[in-house]
């Protein structure tokens, strides 16, 4: 075996043994360096003759060839490692649990959630939403409703006052959101289409009443609207509120005094174990109160009823939230209870719309 | 009201079945509630006779009694309470396994103080056919042992129970529920004319209404030599079955016409009554003792009935104990009367006496039967009890009056959407007492003086569709016509909504809390104005209307910190009074944070537990205004703020001095300790009215977006302040320095503690320039760096940190 021979299969020895890339290195620079002994041998072709040069050139450039190709295979296999071996040093705990994030954490009222669904509805049938204030006249509250004087509705025992003023008057808490019809009325000139959601309050305290709660009236005043709208518009919603695709519904006349005719509304279900279904089952369960809105209301509000007509209606909020999510016990709902606001709750992101569904 | 199938037969005939009957009731608005068909639930209580009754060795007051059920066995051995347990006595009998309605349980075998017994003997009011609980059910000696006793009783008639509505007080009586029955093809209304009996003496006792507005008209008369006593068996089976306990003939028939035509009478015992009648006011402090036991204490508003003795009777309400009628009564007075509907209501709701005529006098019964009903009372009563009577004494004139409705026939389907044709108009109503002339377009109607219910058109328009059955109005679809697809929401309500979702989003939960707080807590947040205090609230601690939603968010957070659940963060979005007009009624959101319930999230945990601070709620307040479309830019944070919160843990959030949106920090101690809450509790409150609205634009194109060609630079800064100065004002002193090139600053570091001197901190900024129109150099670059320190040693004091 000649020198050249020797020096490469030594070099590539020295290669293969390199533990690591500043080995590798110090092969490299030992043997392509500038006083490494491949340059050296190729250093002494310029004292050669042509034809020693020609063929001691090839050979020593052959070498220096497989010891650059053995150095870069050798770099990338001792990279490799030296990346795995890192690689294997760096774990993490990925069982650590996560800290769950305050969109998940967060909640919102049912009673927010299910007026936002009343919100999708009535908006894609042309309704606006007119709001107006807990404090209210008698006048507002009563007496443009056609509540007769000495209406039980009208004392004490059943309405929150306030203390009365110099003049006699008296504010009290309004006890249902008709009196946002009255000062719709007054203040729009019709056609008129509104919901007035907000909250009403009523001196009653037990299991199923509780001194304020929330309602949700509609208003529609035309030229030419009738009880088939109405029924037709209670239909509607029904089955969108509920989510089902048929429903079947009883309007039973009935008395109010701001409606002539006036109407209760029950919807069929079926109740099985504390769980409530629409749309099938045996049972009727009432669930609001409609009717044209009676003429003496329309005369007080400053519209003429032999030229313009409507029809109302009310709902507890509370209650048909209540019916659609199983809750059991109204007063919970005032109750502040993070273990009920979590369960009852809505996460913030799920927000009801009609493309997505109201609760899905 | 209540009433059996039978009775409803005798005004009405018909052959349909109480289901059928009860479904058309409920569709023609006399909301049937309940049918109780007695003899079902009763089915297993049979008729037994007490053998022997001894005393139970172990308890005074049982008897250990041997009952023949009559099945043919053994007696048996039934351990009883009842004192009226006796030998011989023959009464109700249910063995172990039955359900007794009256005590919602179902019997078993029992042993009693050591005695086993085998079956109960059952008082009626266990069997829910009367509130009779005065020991166990006696039943004639010769009752069938051995027989269902419901079957026997005659309890096999069905009871319905109507919901009235208050407008119909015509069918608080049998008779006019039978009417509108027939006007809906349930069968043919049974009216026979009642005839008026002559009298055969002059009325020895006179009447003087003092009040004509408290008693538009009252009828008298005397049956002189009745023999009044237990009434005839068809009476008393009407009343029983209806849980009306019978009393004598004189007082059962006062109930019968109650229940059957709606109209309450009055019976007196004449030979107790002294002198003549007079109708007037009470005077203040006039007592009676009525026929439930109770004396009341009268006053100026109450109408009575009054003679020589004084008051005998509590106007349309109840009589008087002392001038009732006893089975020893030979002369009856009857009164037939007209009250004024609101006075009764005052006065019932004031005494305290829900009886059957306040009931029906409070809704305003029949005027025009006042005289016919003491007609057939007397008839009644002469039946009855014999007796001759005298001539009627009537007071009054104005019998109801004359009401005729211009009803265009038109007026149907516009209010109702359903045609009816003119002959089924005029048939309905017809059968319901109206009479129609005309044949329109529009026709006359006159009112039935039982309705005065019915004023105008619509009124008849209701009658006509309720016969009809609004089932047949046709659902009509409600074209939402070619109005513009807008948002329906108001400035408000969006804030609203979006503040609540920003909320949420951060962790909180939402809470919805009394409009109604204590006044203590109302006068800790401003509130507590005598105006919106309540006149009659429902507990103390609900008496003001909330000037803010904080007290009643901190009293929610205590309560789930007592339940065991500290960490909470909860908001509100919701009305708040600082006055009682419209305008002063504002929408606040407000939270509360406790505990480790902080922004970055709820409870401890390995990567990282901190306890909230005042900035999670300077968090909160901005996200929810920034959410509601707040112009952030212009917001400016003030130190400190109102007198709940801690001096130096707050901030105002305010657009000038003139609009202050809210406020956010540490609650102060003080108000936690007056509140009853325990701290540290963090909480803001934002209006959401006081958001300046947006300006409208004419598109929905966002600006244009410029990109700059040239590498934003950053520089970092740290400086040596005294410890009172804000970084706020650092972070805008270094925007000033330059302030077309510098387009962030962010403080990225806050320090005290060793190697900064005592009272001093050091802040670090770090500012973005943005280079406009061409790269800059260093020079360039160092000389916006020397402004900024200038400027922020300029505004602040500081110097820069070596």
């Amino acid at each position: 075996m000649s020198d050249l021979a020797n020096l490469e299969s030594q070099i590539l020895g020295q290669i293969a043994a390199a533990g690591d890339e500043a080995a590798l290195e110090a092969v490299r620079v030992a043997a392509l360096g500038k006083k490494g002994s491949i340059s050296a041998l190729l250093a002494t072709l310029g004292k050669m003759s042509p034809d020693e040069r020609k063929t001691q050139g090839a050979a020593i450039n052959l070498a220096k060839d497989k010891v650059t190709q053995a150095l870069t295979a050798r770099r990338d296999i001792l990279k490799s490692a030296a990346l795995d071996a890192r690689l294997a040093s760096e774990t993490i705990d990925v069982t650590l649990p996560l800290r769950e994030a305050p969109a998940e954490q967060g909640r919102i009222h049912p009673l927010s959630q299910v007026m936002d669904e009343l919100t999708a509805i009535f908006a894609d049938m042309g309704f606006a939403i007119a709001e107006g204030p807990d404090i209210e006249t008698d006048d507002y509250n009563f007496t443009k409703l056609n509540f007769p004087e000495g209406h039980p509705a009208r004392e004490m025992h059943d309405t929150f006052f306030f203390n009365p003023k110099d003049d006699g008057s008296r504010l009290l808490l309004r006890t249902h959101t008709s009196p946002v019809q009255v000062r719709t009325m007054l203040t729009q000139k019709p056609p008129i289409r509104v919901i007035c959601p907000g909250r009403t309050y009523r001196i009653d305290s037990d299991a199923t009443h509780t001194p304020q709660f929330h309602q949700v009236e509609g208003l529609v005043i035309d030229k030419g609207s009738h009880l088939g709208h109405l029924k037709w518009i209670l239909h509607e919603f029904c089955k969108a509120f509920f989510e089902v695709d048929h429903i079947n519904m009883r309007f039973r006349p009935s008395f109010f005094p701001f409606t002539e005719p006036s109407l209760e509304v029950d919807i069929q279900c079926r109740r099985d174990k504390g769980e409530i279904r629409f749309g099938e089952g045996e049972d009727w369960l009432e669930i609001l109160g409609c009717g044209m809105v009676h003429p003496n209301v329309l005369r007080a509000c400053g519209i003429d009823p032999d030229v313009y007509q409507g029809f109302a209606w009310g709902m507890g909020i509370d209650r048909i939230a209540m019916l659609k999510y199983g809750m059991s016990d109204l007063r919970q709902l005032f109750e502040s209870d993070v273990r009920w606001l979590n369960h009852y709750g809505f996460k913030p992101l799920d927000v009801p719309t009609l493309a997505g569904g109201l609760s899905s | 009201m209540k009433f059996t199938l039978s009775w409803l037969k005798e005004h009405l005939d018909t052959d349909e079945p109480v289901e059928k009957l009860a479904d058309k009731l409920t569709m023609i608005g006399l909301e049937v509630e309940n049918i109780d068909e007695k003899a079902k639930a009763l089915a297993p209580f049979t008729i037994a006779r007490v053998i022997s009754a001894e005393q139970h060795p172990n308890a005074d007051r049982l008897r250990v009694c041997m009952v023949d059920t009559g099945d043919g066995g053994a007696p048996v051995q039934v351990v009883c309470g009842a004192p009226n347990a006796r030998a011989g006595l023959v009464s109700v009998f249910s063995a172990p396994g039955t359900f007794i309605p009256g005590k919602n349980i179902t019997l078993g075998v029992g042993t009693i103080r050591g005695v086993e017994s085998r079956g109960m003997l059952c008082s009626a009011a266990e069997l829910q056919i009367s509130e009779d609980h005065d020991g166990i059910m006696e039943l004639p000696a010769d009752a069938p042992v051995g027989a269902a006793y419901a079957q026997w009783a005659g309890l096999g008639d069905p009871v319905l129970e109507i919901n009235l509505t208050p407008n119909r007080q015509d069918c608080a009586g049998v008779h006019g529920i039978a009417r509108d029955l027939s006007a809906a093809d349930m069968g043919k209304f049974r009216d026979p004319a009642i005839k008026p009996i002559k009298g055969e003496f002059p009325c020895p006792v006179k009447v003087t209404v003092e009040d004509a507005k408290l008693c538009p008209g009252f009828a008298l008369r005397l049956v002189r030599g009745v023999k009044n006593g237990p009434s005839p068996e068809w009476l008393h089976k009407r009343l029983t079955s209806i849980g009306l306990r019978p009393i004598n003939a004189l007082v059962d028939i006062t109930n019968f016409m109650t229940y059957d035509r709606s109209r309450p009478l009055h019976v007196f015992d004449a030979a107790k009554v002294k002198g003549n009648l007079t109708v007037r006011r009470a005077r203040e402090g006039e007592t009676l003792l009525a026929l439930d036991g109770r004396t009341y204490t009268l006053d100026s508003g109450v109408c009575v009935i009054a003679d020589d003795h004084g008051v005998e009777s509590l106007a349309g309400i109840m009589g008087g104990e002392a001038s009732g009628c006893s089975e020893a009564t030979t002369d009856v007075l009857i009164e037939s009367a007209l009250w004024n509907e609101i006075n009764i209501a005052q006065t019932g709701r004031k005494l305290g006496i829900n009886s059957d005529a306040r009931y029906r006098f409070e809704r305003g019964v029949d005027p025009a039967f006042m005289v016919p009903g003491l007609e057939m009372a007397t008839k009644l009563v002469m039946e009855m009890c014999g007796g001759s009577p005298s001539e009627n004494i009537v007071v009054g004139n104005a019998f109801g009056e004359d009401r005729v409705i211009d009803f265009p026939l038109t007026e149907v389907k516009r209010l109702a959407g359903i045609e009816v044709p003119f002959p089924e108009m005029k048939r309905i109503l017809g059968h319901l007492g109206f009479m129609v002339a005309g044949s329109g377009p529009v026709v006359k109607i006159a009112v039935p003086s039982w309705r005065s219910d019915v004023h105008g058109k619509a009124d008849i328009v209701e009658e006509i569709v309720r016969i009809v059955g609004v089932d047949k109005v046709p659902m009509t679809p409600f074209d939402r016509g070619d109005a513009p697809r807008k948002p329906i929401l108001t400035a408000i309500q969006l804030r609203t909504r979006r503040a609540k979702r920003a909320l949420a989003a951060r962790g909180m939960v939402e809470a919805v809390t009394w409009s109604f707080i204590a006044k203590p807590a109302a006068e800790l947040f401003g509130g507590g104005q005598s105006e919106l205090a309540l006149a009659n609230p429902i507990a103390s601690d609900l008496s003001d209307m909330r000037p803010s939603l904080l007290p009643g968010l901190v009293a929610a957070a205590q309560a789930n910190s007592d339940r065991g659940f500290p960490d909470v963060a909860l908001f509100e979005v919701g009305q708040v009074f600082k006055g009682d007009r419209p305008e002063d009624q504002l929408i606040a959101a407000s939270g509360v944070r406790h505990g480790f319930a902080s922004s970055q999230g709820r409870g401890r945990h390995w990567s990282g537990s901190a306890m909230t601070d005042a900035l999670d709620a300077k968090g909160d307040a901005f996200a929810l205004l920034s959410a509601a479309g707040a112009p952030m830019q212009a917001l400016q944070i003030v130190p400190g703020g109102p007198g709940w919160l801690h001096p130096g843990r707050s901030g105002t959030i305010q657009i000038g001095p003139q609009n202050v949106l809210g406020y956010f920090g540490e609650l102060h101690p003080r108000a936690l300790e007056a509140l009853g809450a325990d701290g540290p509790l963090i909480a803001f409150e934002v209006i959401l009215d006081r958001i300046p609205d947006a300006k409208q634009k004419p598109t929905r194109a966002k600006p244009v977006l410029e990109l700059s060609p040239f590498q934003p630079v950053s520089r970092d800064f740290a400086f040596i302040v005294d410890r009172n100065v804000k970084a706020g004002d650092i972070v805008r002193a270094a925007q000033g320095a330059d302030k077309k090139l510098i387009t962030d600053v962010t403080v990225f570091d806050v320090y005290e503690g060793k190697g900064i001197d005592e009272g001093k901190k050091s802040i670090a900024i770090a500012v973005t320039i943005q280079p406009r129109e061409k790269t800059l150099t260093d020079q360039e670059i160092d000389a916006v760096a020397a402004r900024i320190v200038a400027e922020v040693t300029k505004k602040t004091g500081g110097t820069l940190r070596g």
